[in-house]
């Protein structure tokens, strides 16, 4: 690997020979945990693919009891939370410790409001009486397999919205570190890998938004 | 051919669906042992012939023979290609019923199996059937997936809760063969055993037209025959020996003790409840097992039972 | 000598380095107490410490299955009841499969060995390393909360619907086993990060040891899969608790998708305990035949090849479940193309030994039984994917035997081959040579004369996960009863020498084997980093041709990467050897 290093610099861990490689092996560990997160999902989506084979006319008509009108507007809220990510990104390799700051704390004020929208989501249909599964009560969709569509739309959903959770953890954490004064142009490895992260959970929405919601 | 390996398996008692089978261990036994040995010799001859002499001992710089490494991809490509066409083929028979076949319902349960004939005749860990005939079996389960297996005639098929699926096989003698349940089912998946019995055509129509008559008698026959086929003495005995549940002897009009420490008299009614919601008492020292036959078992049959369970007396 | 041509560009100053055959600063000996231990980043302490626990966990299910054996001697009752027995399989199958033979060889033997390989200091991710070490034990917890709490009685397999039925905790041990694939998950992404980025100057993709070829196509596969056994669990984790249905036939759900799910991780899981058995041989062999390992690139990429093939054939575990006739063929075919890479490298090991100088030492023994074993189970492999041979054999005796010649015929041999190899590099010690060659032959006689039998019974149509069974089948089980007391002597005795060797062994120098492997090259045991210089390669891994000396070398003026430079030398001709 690299020869070429000069000193140790201290956010250097001791088995690494530079930050240019402690650097690329960070990023390479993240883009094998995403693909990991990918096929983690792939479970889920292979579920809705197979019954949604078997019952497609359920689809359509269950894909009626979601609300569109908020799962765009929270898929306009991720969208931009990734921006915002990939500004404080931006803002970080230029020394903006500021924008960077800023930045992070706007996607963490995005990424609560989804969460939010999402609550209310859940909410409404407890009260209609859309559980997944066996608790299934609402008398709207009749359909003998719409408990299952719930099933798959809260797992997917319901997994989703737990990273976005640990998402919000993460951001704050590289928040807090960033007002420590650890990032500079020099090193920002969390900064990155984090907004990688970020990005994957905001793709992984766009996929779950048409398939749920804007089923024809 | 194969007659090395034929210790190892049971008698072929349908070759209509296990000859192939049987051919195709044969020859992959065959061709492995070959094999294998070969590479168990090379292997030892190589240990002794070069084994180390000194610790300066100087080896040859071999690192690899296109030539070598491409003929034994290919040579075991094609055995393997042989192979998959053959399994293939045998498989194709498996799955291919003949149109002339002879039609069973078989229902498999926790624990048992009951086999219902196109007469209305029904029979529980049995299967009677015909010698030279083809025979269909179209299978369900009430409650766990189950599997079928008969090792004479080397068959087998997953049994599932609601979905049905099939297999067929023609004994060639008259005789007996083994049922096994091979998908684990639970604590008595081992006895969930039964039997083909194979009949001559003209003794076969006799059985099929004695059950149809034995069919009716009192209802307290009616109640022997239906705990055997519902595969209620898988787990509750008629001679007070101890399985997974009580034992039906003696539990007429006797005192119940149950596990939250309240008691009741075996009546009609707490048989009833006994059998459509099993978990509504549970005898004490026994364990929450039991499924409900709700939607199985009709009123008139529950009676019957009920009437028979009278007559274990100790 | 003195000089390496690291790259097209690059010319390092190398110095010769030869290691202390009596080191005063080891790994063992720096950083002592049980908190150090506990909070440890170092990759050999880590190694060692899965090391213990897939120990202690294969004595746990060793020990059930010899019970199991015990209760088998006779049909129905010999001395436990038929939940019990049902319990102890299921038990015995979850851990073996989940807790030993999975993190076996990567996480225990791959940890310690895989940054020496490299040339490395540790793995790129330490502190992951370790949470893996610690997400493993959270795993085992919950696994024995269950065992407390009702137990599991639904075989390692977990099929739907029966586990959605029992009563036993389910959901504690499939909600351990989600926990314990992320420690798998871990292992897998650090080892993918370390082998792509830590490699010492000189070692290319060429020059990577076969070892480190098996563990980076194990690394891929549990990659891969992991995740989907854990989102399988999950669901049914929900199934239990919420009633979701997807894979409950009662609420409209398809018990068959289950299983598609499942065998979707479990079968390339096959592979993931494997697979490193493979690198461990090509290690040994070369190392006890003292020769260049017989075509690299074949051995190198048939293990990829089996990661990738390995992932396209689960279909064949389910050939009787009424999945469909067109799946059921296409799995069958690709079954056996998976066969041919497992081939390949059984024959290149052989052809490996020819006109080598072959020293007979207890891992070289391993080998051997290894090649004999897994060939077996590779045959009997063959049988079970042939369509009609599996309609028969599926779900008897002959899987299960099939199945113990690979994962224990397989993978447990080859990691006794490693534990042996590598045991007078991590401990410092070495072991009782004549003790171990008894144990290996009470191993390899006890093994056949259990699963033998088993072949024979399986194809005479005795089903497997029974507790009771029909006379005819007595003579086989008792034989194979004895078979594995046998076993468990040869274990005993291993667990005894190793023992002694860790109190009273007499010292190992560092390079016992004169091994050309990087990591021989280290003292015995090694430094905290491993190495004193940052180790430079010119060589490949079995260069055996070649004097020792040129596998010593190192950066000449770095102390192990610590505050000092290492400089391009602009001029080609260079300094110092010892």
């Amino acid at each position: 690997m690299a020869n070429h290093s000069t000193s140790h610099p201290t956010h250097v861990q001791h088995h690494f020979v530079d930050s240019d490689q402690q650097f690329d092996t960070a990023k390479m560990g993240m883009w094998v945990f995403l693909v990991n997160e990918i096929l983690f999902f792939g479970g889920l989506f292979c579920a809705y693919i197979i019954y949604r084979a078997w019952y497609p006319e359920l689809f359509s008509e269950a894909a009626l009891e979601l609300d569109t009108f908020w799962g765009a507007v929270n898929t306009v809220v991720l969208i931009g939370s990734s921006l915002t990510v990939a500004m404080a990104i931006r803002s970080v390799q230029k020394d903006q410790i500021k924008g960077l700051k800023i930045n992070l704390l706007i996607t963490i004020a995005l990424a609560c409001v989804f969460m939010v929208i999402k609550a209310f989501e859940y909410s409404h249909k407890f009260e209609l009486g859309i559980f997944p599964g066996q608790y299934y009560t609402y008398d709207g969709l009749k359909h003998a397999m719409a408990p299952i569509f719930f099933s798959i739309y809260y797992m997917l959903t319901g997994v989703h919205a737990l990273h976005v959770i640990i998402g919000i953890g993460l951001i704050y954490w590289i928040y807090r570190r960033a007002k420590n004064g650890e990032f500079s142009s020099e090193y920002y490895t969390p900064v990155e890998i984090t907004g990688l992260y970020w990005h994957l959970v905001d793709l992984i929405w766009i996929f779950l938004f048409p398939l749920l919601y804007l089923i024809e | 051919m194969g007659s090395l390996f034929d210790f190892m398996l049971p008698d072929l008692k349908s070759p209509m669906t296990g000859a192939s089978t049987d051919a195709l261990m044969a020859f992959i036994h065959i061709v492995s042992f070959i094999i294998l040995a070969g590479v168990t010799i090379a292997m030892i001859y190589f240990a002794i012939k070069y084994r180390r002499r000194s610790d300066d001992d100087e080896t040859p710089l071999i690192t690899h023979n296109n030539a070598l490494e491409v003929t034994w991809s290919v040579i075991p490509l094609i055995l393997v290609f042989i192979v998959f066409g053959w399994g293939y083929s045998g498989w194709l028979n498996l799955k291919s019923v003949p149109d002339n076949a002879y039609e069973i319902q078989v229902s498999a349960y926790k624990w048992g199996w009951t086999f219902s004939y196109e007469t209305g005749a029904q029979i529980g860990n049995e299967v009677h059937v015909p010698v030279g005939r083809p025979v269909k079996l179209v299978m369900r389960s009430q409650d766990v997936i189950h599997s079928f297996f008969v090792p004479d005639y080397r068959i087998k098929q997953d049994v599932l809760p609601n979905r049905y699926t099939y297999v067929w096989f023609q004994a060639e003698e008259v005789g007996e063969s083994q049922i096994f349940c091979t998908e684990y089912c639970g604590t008595s998946h081992s006895d969930m055993l039964a039997k083909v019995i194979v009949h001559t055509e003209e003794d076969f129509q006799n059985w099929l037209a004695d059950q149809k008559a034995g069919g009716g008698g009192t209802p307290v026959e009616r109640g022997e025959n239906l705990i055997t086929i519902q595969g209620c003495v898988t787990c509750h005995s008629v001679d007070g020996s101890d399985k997974i549940g009580p034992t039906f002897q003696g539990l007429w009009d006797n005192q119940r003790n149950f596990e939250n420490a309240s008691s009741q008299t075996a009546d009609e009614n707490y048989i009833r409840e006994s059998i459509l919601d099993p978990s509504a008492k549970i005898v004490e020292g026994y364990q929450n097992q039991m499924v409900s036959y709700e939607g199985r078992l009709s009123d008139d049959d529950i009676s019957d039972i009920i009437e028979y369970i009278k007559t274990l007396e100790e | 000598m003195p000089t390496a041509e690291v790259s097209n560009v690059r010319t390092l100053k190398v110095k010769r380095f030869k290691p202390s055959e009596d080191p005063k600063n080891t790994y063992l000996n720096q950083e002592k107490g049980l908190w150090a231990w506990m909070t440890t980043v170092d990759h050999k302490k880590i190694g060692l410490m899965y090391l213990g626990s897939v120990t202690f966990f294969f004595l746990v299910g060793g020990v059930l299955a010899l019970l199991l054996r015990t209760e088998l001697l006779s049909p129905a009752e010999t001395f436990i009841q038929a939940d019990t027995y049902n319990q102890f399989f299921t038990l015995h199958g979850a851990i073996m499969v989940f807790f030993v033979l999975i993190p076996s060889i990567p996480a225990a033997l791959g940890n310690f060995v895989l940054p020496m390989q490299l040339g490395a200091k540790d793995v790129a991710f330490p502190r992951l390393n370790l949470a893996s070490l610690y997400i493993y034990w959270i795993g085992a917890i919950f696994t024995f909360i269950a065992l407390a709490n009702n137990g599991l009685d639904t075989g390692w397999t977990f099929y739907t619907p029966y586990s959605t039925q029992s009563t036993t905790s389910v959901v504690w041990v499939t909600l351990g086993v989600f926990i314990l694939g992320f420690s798998s998950i871990l292992t897998g992404t650090n080892f993918l990060a370390t082998i792509h980025k830590m490699r010492a100057p000189g070692i290319t993709w060429g020059k990577l040891p076969l070892n480190l070829w098996a563990l980076y196509a194990t690394s891929v596969i549990q990659v891969l899969a992991t995740p989907v056994l854990a989102i399988t669990l999950l669901l049914l984790t929900m199934e239990n608790v919420l009633g979701i249905g997807i894979f409950d036939p009662a609420l409209g759900g398809d018990p068959v998708l289950f299983q598609h799910f499942f065998w979707f991780y479990s079968h390339p899981a096959v592979y993931i305990m494997i697979v490193p058995g493979f690198g461990i041989i090509s290690e040994v062999i070369t190392t006890f035949s003292k020769k260049h390992i017989f075509g690299y690139w074949a051995i190198a990429l048939s293990s990829l090849a089996i990661a990738f093939i390995g992932f396209l054939v689960w279909g064949h575990h389910m050939f009787v479940s009424g999945q469909s006739s067109v799946a059921t063929t296409v799995f069958s075919f690709l079954t056996f193309l998976v066969g041919i890479p497992t081939g390949i490298k059984i024959l290149n090991w052989v052809a490996t030994l020819y006109k080598g100088s072959i020293e007979m030492k207890t891992p070289m023994i391993y080998v051997f039984i290894f090649l004999f074993l897994f060939s077996i189970g590779g045959f009997t492999g063959i049988m079970l994917g042939a369509l009609s041979a599996d309609v028969h054999l599926h779900d008897t005796y002959y899987v299960v035997a099939h199945f113990h010649y690979v994962m224990m015929g397989g993978t447990l041999i080859a990691l006794l081959a490693g534990l042996h190899y590598w045991w007078p590099k991590m401990t410092g010690k070495m072991y009782n040579e004549f003790l171990a060659k008894i144990a290996a032959g009470f191993i390899f006689i006890g093994f056949n004369v259990t699963f033998l039998p088993q072949f024979i019974m399986g194809s005479q149509g005795m089903p497997r996960r029974y507790y009771n069974y029909i006379d005819q089948f007595t003579i086989f089980h008792q034989t194979s009863t004895i078979g594995s007391y046998l076993l468990g002597v040869g274990f005993l005795i291993i667990a005894y020498y190793l023992y002694k060797s860790l109190m009273s062994g007499e010292k190992a120098g560092s390079n016992p084997w004169g091994s050309r492997g990087l990591e021989w090259q280290a003292t015995s045991p090694p430094d905290f980093h491993n190495f004193d210089h940052t180790p430079v390669v010119i060589n490949g891994p079995y260069d055996y041709h070649r004097p020792m000396e040129e596998f010593q070398l190192g950066l000449a003026d770095s102390h192990n990467g610590h505050g000092t430079h290492h400089e391009v030398n602009p001029d080609p001709e260079l300094a110092g050897s010892n």
